[in-house]
């Protein structure tokens, strides 16, 4: 019993201990004049749509859940962030050349149709992410025209 | 006093625990900086090409026959329907795509170009660590960027750019040889296309 406490009391102290290990937060106030919905003309819903599914990890504010900023889960978002930024940011949109942004559209297409975006792992804990059969096809069509308008 | 030496004990896990924690991301960024390390001796190794780069320049196209080669390997790889392969090509890609010199061209040449490379690279990372679906969708814009290259540089062999009107609902790729092999299906429907232009 008393071994139970100890590790009990061990791993108490050591998530306590972690919370102490900073993370570099996601997030700015400030929406650039290359963001993808200033420069397109992007129709109200798929705004809220993309906002809601995406902008989280593809672009340079983060909107955390309380819950986000608790480790290890804190490490494991920041990761993605990185990573999603990486491959695409919404706020630096402008900033890519006609090609790149062509390349860019085709993979958001891609990514939605077969559904590997949103992740599974985000829309697990964000419910609301999750594209509708309806709202895919509306994106779809949408990113089709736009690219076809490059 | 075997509550002290417990407590003691707890803190200096929990102690650990943080410090392994923290040294984990240096450790990420010591192995990124070591990988910059080695594609910089890449670089090096490949410098004897350097030489070679100012003769080549005087023939039109430098070392974007270079880019040809490699994408014409990873083509046969994708034919071939190898996956590992294809990733090792994309890498290889990927680098000589980046190495590409520019310099010589004037300015509306040369940003198309950097724009090219900078298309190229990604795509061709992104084949270095896929499946092989996703490395013949990525394969798709590259041939793309691969074909808007040469429009540039020239190139010194003729080349034939086939096409293939059922995969993805059209596309196109390069060869040096009539003989349609398809890199989007590869066994699965190997003669599938036909030649669409000649490229010299």
């Amino acid at each position: 019993m008393r071994i139970v406490k100890i590790i009990a009391i061990i791993v108490l102290l050591a998530f306590v201990g972690i919370q102490f290990v900073p993370t570099t937060r996601n997030h700015s106030d400030i929406v650039p004049s290359t963001d993808f919905m200033l420069v397109n003309n992007v129709p109200e819903t798929i705004q809220n749509k993309l906002q809601t599914s995406c902008y989280d990890c593809h672009s340079n504010n983060t909107q955390y859940p309380w819950y986000n900023k608790i480790q290890p889960v804190a490490w494991f978002l920041e990761d993605h962030i990185k990573e999603g930024k990486a491959e695409l940011n919404f706020n630096e949109w402008d900033s890519l050349s006609s090609r790149r942004k062509a390349s860019k559209l085709r993979s958001i297409i891609k990514q939605i149709e077969s559904g590997e975006m949103p992740l599974n792992s985000y829309v697990l804990i964000h419910k609301d992410a999750k594209f509708s059969e309806a709202e895919t096809e509306e994106l779809i069509s949408f990113i089709t025209q736009l690219k076809d308008s490059l | 006093m075997s509550k002290l030496k417990s407590t003691l004990g707890i803190i200096a896990i929990a102690f650990i625990t943080v410090t392994v924690m923290s040294c984990k991301d240096n450790n990420k960024e010591q192995n990124s900086t070591d990988e910059d390390h080695s594609e910089m001796n890449h670089d090096n190794s490949d410098g004897h090409h350097d030489d070679d780069k100012k003769e080549m320049a005087m023939t039109g196209d430098g070392n974007s026959q270079m880019v040809l080669n490699d994408y014409f390997n990873l083509k046969d790889a994708l034919v071939a329907d190898d996956n590992a392969k294809a990733k090792e090509l994309g890498a290889t890609l990927a680098k000589s795509f980046g190495n590409l010199d520019i310099s010589k061209y004037a300015d509306p040449k040369k940003s198309d170009l950097k724009d090219i490379i900078e298309d190229a690279v990604e795509h061709a990372e992104h084949i270095s660590e896929s499946d092989i679906d996703h490395q013949r969708e990525h394969f798709k814009i590259l041939s793309k960027d691969v074909t808007d290259m040469v429009a540039i540089t020239g190139t010194e062999n003729t080349l034939y750019q086939q096409f293939c009107p059922m995969y993805d609902g059209g596309s196109a790729w390069l060869s040096t040889s009539k003989d349609v092999m398809n890199p989007y299906y590869g066994s699965r429907m190997l003669n599938c296309g036909k030649v669409q232009k000649e490229i010299n």
